[in-house]
């Protein structure tokens, strides 16, 4: 009984700053104004700006997670073949560490020196001909936006595949050369195989990193809330209709619904990858 | 040619054996910047010939191994397999099977796929290559763990099935990288038996690379010890381990002691009594003789000029370290009941049976004898 | 001949390809920033951007919120790595040594926040924080209860491996049998042996806390990013030299940390 008191300050401070926070949300999305159940905030969710919120969210974290996920493997692929523990190696991995977890800020702020209305690529464009001042693709969800949701989901993907891909043993590559495989034959009924659950895993990664983004699109985006994330964050700074005050919590509920799923298959996907680049 | 143009028979694999072919590797040199790992070596395997390589970590005896699978390239020399020069041809175009030490099975694939993977390679029908897996699953005896994956299976069965699945493709060479090494010791020892046995069912020629010496001298045709990229001797496990030709060889294989002595009309003179010399001794001088702990008698003898220092069972035998009068630590083998009878502080007298033996100069540098 | 040499050279030529360009579309926005905060009036460069950055002086005087941001952020990495440490280390020792059966549960808890967006902490934590208010004030240091918990999970993952690699009971096992006491065990045997990852845990919260914006900014309250944000509306080019700077510092952070990491070099096979 006295070694539980050990684990007490810990489960106490969780309960406080995660747990009762979490439950807030679940419950204060059945219940309205006033403290009494309702499903109207669940119904409130069918508003059309709402339901866009949610697919646009859903698109650009599908395609930037793709993106992602191809460029992302391919880098670590490459970046396999040099040498361990080399400069090569150590600078990128740090490089995109720091990348992954690019603040809003910095990116949108980046973002904007490069191809923003001032940005040096737009100038240099306009003297070929092409002019991106005018346009506001930069902060469109399915153009600009997703250009730059991939410059921390590429270094997120290093990340997370670059173990997979390590874990492949040469000793894998030799067998199937001495049976008479080729390259392709190598990747097609082995190493693919092999990889490809920690591939799709890392990619559902991805999707949920892309989906609960909220700096980036907040910093670039001064007009209207086209993503979920930042219609959860207008309900929290403007004024509340009367009877939506818990709609942000109804929302809060259907984004933790979508990612709950996704992370649960992202667990099942890893549990049987670990079994077999197992030590 | 590629892998789907090799002809697969369909003897099966508990007939007449095949011959299998000899293989030569002639004056391989390899070099890791200043490291050489081949210098110079030549290797000739007969036929269906079963050869272990043995030496220390780094002496390149995998390294030959590999320049014969085509997984490293050698900066000079010929590899000719039945004759053929495939110095040349790339890894899956050699038709050889291997076994790794560790990691060798494919994990996303069961023991059956595992070991019909070369087969499907070469586009045999499936008729054909489920007749062929089960065979070689009753070869190593796991027809049982079929459906099984590699982490579900123990360390010498994922052996056996990486030898059924070099097999499978009925190779004309079958490489073996210390795939003993990494597992217990009990199974090491009837696993080797086993590669023995279907080695000499199935024919092939092969060529095993260990560190552990018991396992070479236990299972091999001919032995080679290794050193510093060239073969020290090549011979059968007797003459290696009774004739040795070097004293890094002498000391490598088996137990050995070394004693002084003084060499003279070729004999060496020692404990009181002399024994014939071996070819590639000193002739004259003094000298330090390789004894094996087999090769010396002891007898308890008040009068004797050695002490024991202790009195080891062993299980099948014993062993027995005494000090001579001259300060020197000899390891003598003794019966295994014979062990209760010597105690600490016993006088004994130590006679060398009348064996060749081999003598080295006496200010030679012992490290070269064999690191400790 | 040379079959194994090609290759090699195949691989090292894909390599630099794919390493290249990727490396170009990373580069070019970080060169954006650079052009942009080095522009002259009249064409040319200039450093005087950086310069007035750097000008300590000048930004007490002129840029008050960005001094105001690296305090707080400042204060808010110290403060979030004191209780991220002193929370999750002994807990996790502690768990492994006494309470096995509470290691699922605690690691679940961990990684909750792998599943629960920023955003929606945010809305779940309004309510907290006005207590928070309430009793301690309304001060951006007590943010870091918040990040703590954003960073439990990777600061989870590093102590995880570090405990993993040493046998704690049977170092702890083998201290009280030696007449050790649970503190002195904690302190002076499970914690120099885990350096690494509790070096690693600090490095990611250190970058973790200096990237945040989201809770900052919703809770009204002040850090680095916030700071960085709120000056772009006014002085853009200074704002994008902060970030630039606050970014290569997290990358040096960073870059130190894998250097700490190396020192357990792995074992590379014997050549044969």
């Amino acid at each position: 009984m006295g070694a539980l008191l050990g684990v007490l300050p810990f489960l106490a401070y969780t309960t406080i700053f995660l747990m009762i926070p979490t439950l807030i949300v679940v419950v204060g999305a059945f219940v309205d104004g006033k403290g009494r159940p309702t499903l109207g905030n669940l119904s409130a969710l069918a508003q059309p700006q709402i339901v866009s919120a949610f697919m646009n969210s859903v698109l650009l974290s599908a395609v930037t997670a793709v993106l992602g996920a191809v460029f992302g493997a391919l880098l670590a692929y490459a970046l396999s073949t040099a040498r361990e523990g080399g400069p090569l190696r150590r600078m990128i991995t740090s490089v995109c560490g720091v990348l992954a977890q690019f603040g809003g800020v910095t990116l949108a702020f980046a973002f904007m020196a490069t191809v923003g209305a001032q940005g040096f690529l737009t100038l240099w464009l306009q003297k070929v001909g092409i002019n991106l001042a005018g346009s506001t693709w930069l902060y469109e969800p399915n153009k600009g936006l997703m250009l730059v949701y991939t410059y921390f989901q590429i270094p997120l993907m290093l990340i997370v595949f670059l173990p997979a891909v390590e874990g492949l043993k040469p000793q894998w590559r030799e067998a199937a050369e001495s049976l008479g495989g080729s390259t392709w034959d190598y990747w097609r009924h082995v190493g693919g195989p092999i990889l490809a659950p920690s591939f799709i895993g890392a990619m559902l990664l991805l999707f949920t990193n892309a989906f609960s983004a909220y700096a980036t699109a907040a910093a670039l985006i001064s007009q209207g809330s086209p993503l979920i994330t930042l219609q959860i964050g207008g309900t929290l700074s403007s004024e509340l209709i009367l009877g939506q005050e818990n709609v942000g919590k109804a929302m809060a509920l259907g984004m933790v619904a979508i990612v709950a799923v996704v992370m649960t298959l992202y667990v099942v996907l890893e549990r049987r990858t670990s079994r077999w680049l197992a030590r | 040619m590629s892998p789907t143009e090799m002809p697969v028979s369909d003897s099966m694999a508990g007939s007449e054996p095949d011959h299998g072919v000899a293989v030569t590797l002639f004056d391989l040199h390899r070099s890791y910047g200043p490291i050489r790992a081949l210098d110079g070596l030549t290797l000739d395997i007969a036929p269906g010939e079963f050869v272990a390589l043995l030496g220390p970590s780094g002496c390149g005896k995998t390294t030959v191994l590999r320049v014969l699978a085509g997984l490293e390239d050698a900066d000079s020399g010929r590899v000719e397999v039945g004759g053929k020069d495939i110095t040349s041809v790339p890894t899956n175009a050699r038709d050889m099977g291997m076994v790794f030490q560790a990691y060798s099975l494919f994990p996303h694939m069961t023991v059956r796929q595992n070991v019909e993977f070369g087969l499907r390679l070469r586009r045999i029908p499936s008729t054909r290559r489920r007749t062929r897996v089960s065979e070689m699953l009753d070869l190593v005896e796991l027809s049982d763990h079929a459906d099984r994956y590699a982490h579900q299976l123990s360390g010498g069965q994922q052996q056996r099935v990486a030898l059924a699945r070099a097999l499978a493709i009925q190779p004309q060479v079958l490489l073996l990288d210390e795939p003993l090494s990494a597992l217990d010791a009990k199974v090491r020892v009837q696993l080797r038996d086993e590669i023995r046995r279907i080695q000499l069912e199935v024919g092939t020629t092969t060529l095993f690379v260990t560190h552990d010496q018991e396992e070479a001298l236990a299972v091999a045709d001919r032995v080679g010890v290794m050193r510093a990229g060239n073969l020290e001797q090549l011979a059968s496990p007797h003459d290696l381990y009774a004739r040795p030709a070097t004293p890094f060889v002498a000391d490598f294989v088996g137990l050995t002691n070394r004693l002084r002595a003084t060499v003279d009309r070729e004999r060496a003179n020692l404990l009181g009594t002399s024994v014939p010399l071996l070819p590639g001794s000193v002739q004259r001088g003094a000298a330090l003789v390789l004894i094996r702990p087999e090769s010396i008698a002891v007898t308890p003898d008040p009068d004797g000029r050695a002490t024991v220092v202790t009195a080891s069972f062993l299980g099948a035998t014993g062993s027995l370290y005494a000090v001579t009068e001259s300060g020197e630590t000899v390891m003598a083998q003794i019966d295994n009941d014979a062990v209760a009878t010597f105690n600490p502080g016993d006088k004994v007298s130590l006679v060398p049976r009348p064996n060749p033996a081999l003598a080295v100069a006496a200010y030679a540098d012992v490290s070269l004898v064999a690191p400790d | 001949m040379k079959l194994r040499a090609a290759r090699r050279r195949k691989q090292t030529i894909f390599r630099r390809v794919v390493v290249g360009l990727i490396g170009l579309f990373f580069a070019l926005p970080l060169l954006g920033m650079v052009e942009f905060t080095t522009r002259a009036p009249g064409g040319g460069r200039t450093l005087q951007t950086w310069a007035t950055l750097f000008n300590f002086a000048s930004i007490d005087a002129n840029y008050p919120e960005l001094k105001t941001g690296i305090q707080a952020s400042a204060g808010l990495v110290l403060l979030t790595v004191a209780i991220m440490l002193v929370m999750l280390v002994p807990t996790m020792t502690w768990v492994r040594l006494r309470v096995p059966g509470m290691r699922r549960l605690v690691e679940f808890i961990c990684l909750l926040p792998l599943t629960i967006p920023a955003i929606v902490l945010v809305v779940g934590l309004a309510p907290i924080y006005a207590w928070v208010a309430y009793f301690l004030g309304e001060s951006s240091l007590w943010l870091s209860f918040a990040y703590v918990v954003l960073v439990l999970p990777y600061a989870y993952r590093a102590l995880d491996a570090g405990l993993s690699v040493i046998d704690v009971k049977t170092l702890a096992e083998a201290a009280r049998s030696l007449g050790a006491g649970w503190p002195t065990v904690m302190w002076r045997i499970i914690l120099p042996n885990v350096r690494t990852a509790v070096l690693s845990a600090s490095f990611l919260s250190v970058a973790l806390v200096l990237g945040e914006f989201t809770i900052a900014n919703l809770f009204s309250r002040e850090n680095l990013q916030v700071a960085i944000n709120q000056l772009g509306k006014r002085d853009d080019s200074v704002a994008t030299a902060a970030a630039l700077a606050a970014l290569i510092l997290a990358f040096i952070v960073l870059f130190a940390m894998s250097f700490v990491g190396a020192a357990r070099g792995s074992h590379r096979p014997e050549e044969n």
